[in-house]
């Protein structure tokens, strides 16, 4: 019975790739408050010491019972990705676990230092002094920030694998500096550090936004939104030209992966940029397309080549369902992030003349929504780089089906995957929505200035 | 002694510190379990979630710095364990998870059954993890693991009779540190009734904690002669001190000797674990492994110890500084 139950189990690396897919979606949004977050609360704290204005402080307590909880969950959640290198991709660890093991050291450093200073921000309250307290924030940006950069350096080394070469089957000379600063690192993780400040931005203003609709006006909840909100508009053209950055650097290290996004079959001159659509036959129904517009993004250059899909063998890219899926996604990050730019101008150019946000519902509106389509441009932009690199795991160099666990069962282990972060899901926005809920009570604050503290 | 011997120490140095750092926060979970309903219990837990709410996502680290640095240093040694023994490796992961929230869920919310419910899963999975850790320590030791990317078999690995005694073990060993460790914390803050719980405590889980080692090494005797021979003659030494230091520990809880008693609680498992890691030495995966044959090429050695000096610069420091700051004027009002 018991041989009959395994021996009808499909592929593993199916079970696999999406229990990975799905957990390490679902850490990414909670790792970005960890990153994002700090610096809020930092800031508010450090305009409370500075003006002695009540809101600021009793914002920053508040933001930081949130982070308190979501730094928890991410850690644990985190813990399961790592665990999951082993248990679904013990072939990728095993053989190239020496290759890319360095930043995954020095991110267990920057996670360290994190956990301790957020121990001691979070309960230090009021055993430090005020200064001290302001100051023992910042080590969790710093951090927060590093441990992000280490992280994607991983993945940017799966995209243009490096510091190491094949002999006779054999991996020779490794060198984990250079698969560590391979050539798309740079793109890659500055377009996450940047997102995760995005999403933690509009996430937290869109909440104050929801009020706002609700017809609550006050002070607190006005500032409430315009803290994050400022954070994530300023960061939006950043992001934008770093996308610019990102999307050459594929184009370059991973011209099938670029094919893939544009759903772009045939390698072509002066290729057009193709809007939405579907994949299928070998090519690309329905899309809005734009004059030579991919050879400029791509190669800024119109008169460029583009490498189509048809360059690869069959066996070594995404088949026609994936491109859907990654041309899709890439269309919506693209999309979501240049909405978010006029978001910001709009913003801008009012705040410029009457020094207030725009006074229309529609402002509100948007901005509610916009913690939401944070997050999914962000998930997008995981699923554009993850599957349009398929079959591979390790890019021109191993396949998924190469690095999986072979063991039996594996699929259950995504099944209790998918049912623990359910319930987790479903109690964390129980226990966010709780938080959110309890009364606003203002403490009264300490100015603190050059002389110390003034009552 | 070799590069690959030096980082070896290094990792164990990470288990160690996850043990007596990481294994006792979750002891406290299941004392949190044991402390009764919420109006008996509500000292007991005030003390625990005092003792280990600031510290436990740091000491959790320790168990991620112990996987990064073994899958980069010792990547052969790194698949072989998690493939074989991916089952409990991925139960263990799940009730870090359950763990981790639920302590942190129950901080946040105010309702009574709320928090009684966050607290019964954040007990339970305080008990799923070193079970299963634990199991996969006994799959270890008694050569359970093969070389290679799922070689070995992956229910009987771990679920045999020592496994499960080094699982037992395993979940009786942090309760004990945990009991030691919070009535040095009870008596810090001048709680009479609290220290003499969780003396007790102490003194009950150090006991089984006794029997388990002796039913283990009964069984090891039989299962893996070898072993049992590492444990009689290398690891000999260790596994006095650990018998001894439980001994003493018990006595100066009842000297009132706190903080002595925290150092033989500390010695007691560190004895255990050292005892284990020479006992098999220099396999990493008994019989079957090497220290040697499981390392990695020294650049990759080299780079990590490096990274791991300059590391150590930034964390001693601050963790020096959240221990003492939280150790310091927890007086209950």
């Amino acid at each position: 019975m018991y041989k009959v139950l395994f021996a009808a189990i499909v592929a593993n690396p199916v079970a696999a790739r999406t229990q990975m897919g799905f957990s390490l979606g679902w850490h990414i949004i909670i790792a970005c408050f960890g990153v994002g977050l700090p610096a809020l609360i930092i800031f508010a704290e450090w305009r409370s010491q500075k003006t002695g204005d009540p809101v600021y402080r009793t914002l920053a307590k508040r933001w930081s019972k949130v982070l308190g909880v979501l730094f928890a969950v991410g850690a644990v959640s985190g813990t399961i990705v790592s665990f999951e290198m082993g248990s679904l991709w013990a072939g990728l660890m095993s053989n190239y676990g020496q290759v890319i093991g360095l930043p995954f050291a020095i991110e267990g450093f920057a996670f360290f230092i994190e956990a301790i200073f957020l121990g001691i921000y979070l309960y230090g309250w009021d055993k430090l002094p005020p200064k001290a307290h302001l100051l023992s924030g910042i080590p969790i940006i710093i951090s927060g920030i590093a441990g992000t950069f280490f992280v994607v350096c991983a993945n940017a080394w799966m995209n243009a694998p490096r510091g190491f070469s094949i002999v006779h089957g054999k991996i020779v000379g490794v060198n984990p500096w250079a698969a560590m600063f391979n050539p798309a690192t740079g793109p890659e993780t500055t377009h996450m550090i940047l997102a995760a400040f995005m999403v933690t931005g509009f996430g937290l203003a869109s909440c104050y936004a929801v009020a706002m609709l609700r017809g609550k006006r006050d002070r607190y909840i006005r500032l409430g939104l315009l803290i994050p909100l400022t954070m994530a508009v300023i960061m939006t053209p950043l992001e934008i030209g770093v996308g610019d950055w990102a999307a050459e650097s594929v184009a370059t290290l991973q011209p099938t992966k670029l094919a893939a996004m544009e759903g772009l079959s045939q390698t072509t001159k002066s290729a057009p940029l193709a809007l939405f659509g579907y994949y299928s036959d070998g090519q690309l129904h329905d899309a809005i397309t734009i004059p030579d517009g991919l050879s400029l993004l791509a190669k800024h250059n119109i008169n460029a080549t583009i490498q189509g899909l048809n360059s690869t063998s069959a066996n070594d890219r995404p088949s026609d369902p994936l491109v859907t899926i990654v041309h899709l996604s890439f269309d919506i990050m693209v999309g979501i992030g240049f909405a978010f730019l006029a978001l910001g101008v709009w913003m801008g150019w009012v705040w410029k003349r009457r020094h207030d946000i725009p006074k229309t519902w529609w402002f509100l509106r948007f901005v509610a929504v916009s913690g939401l389509a944070a997050a999914i441009a962000m998930e997008c932009g995981w699923i554009t780089t993850e599957v349009g690199r398929q079959p591979w795991i390790v890019y021109n160099v191993m396949k998924v089906a190469a690095a999986v666990n072979p063991e039996r069962g594996i699929q259950y282990g995504y099944y209790s995957i998918l049912t623990v972060y359910g319930l987790l899901t479903v109690v964390l926005i129980a226990v966010l929505r709780h938080l959110a809920q309890q009364p606003i009570v203002l403490e009264p604050t300490t100015k603190i200035n050059d002389k110390g503290p003034e009552t | 002694m070799t590069l690959a011997d030096t980082l070896a120490g290094v990792i164990w140095l990470g288990v160690t510190f996850y043990a007596l750092l990481g294994g006792a926060d979750l002891g406290a979970g299941f004392w949190d379990l044991m402390a009764g309903n919420s109006q008996r219990g509500i000292k007991q837990r005030q003390l625990i979630e005092r003792s280990i709410g600031p510290v436990w996502e740091a000491n959790h680290v320790w168990l991620i710095f112990v996987l990064v640095t073994t899958w980069t240093c010792f990547p052969v040694l790194f698949g072989s364990v998690t493939s074989t023994l991916w089952i409990p490796f991925m139960l263990a992961a799940l009730g870090i998870v359950a763990r981790g929230s639920s302590f942190a869920f129950r901080e946040a919310v105010t309702i009574i059954w709320q928090k009684r419910i966050l607290g019964i899963v954040f007990g339970i999975s305080a008990i799923f993890v070193p079970f299963f850790f634990g199991s996969m320590a006994g799959a270890i030791a008694t050569g359970r693991v093969p070389v290679g990317v799922g070689m070995g078999n992956e229910i009987t690995s771990w679920w045999n009779p020592v496994s499960i005694v080094t699982g037992l073990l395993a979940v009786s060993v942090c309760a004990y540190l945990a009991a030691v460790y919070l009535s040095a914390g009870a008596h810090r803050d001048g709680h009479t009734e609290l220290i003499a719980q969780f003396r007790q405590r102490a003194l009950l889980a150090g006991l089984l904690s006794g029997v388990l080692v002796i039913v283990g090494l009964v069984l090891i005797h039989h299962d893996t002669p070898l072993l049992a021979h590492g444990l009689a003659h290398r690891g000999l030494i260790f596994v006095i001190v650990s018998g001894m230091a439980c001994l003493t520990t018990i006595g100066l809880l009842y000297l009132k000797y706190f903080a002595a008693a925290r150092i033989a609680g500390v010695l007691t498992v560190t004895a255990i674990l050292w005892g284990w890691g020479a006992a098999q030495y220099p396999y990493v995966l008994n019989t079957k492994l090497t220290i040697a044959q499981a390392a990695t090429v020294p650049t990759v050695l080299r780079a990590v110890l490096l990274c791991l000096v300059i590391g150590a610069v930034f964390l001693v420091p601050s963790l020096v500084w959240l221990y003492t700051l939280f150790r310091h004027g927890n007086q209950v009002t």
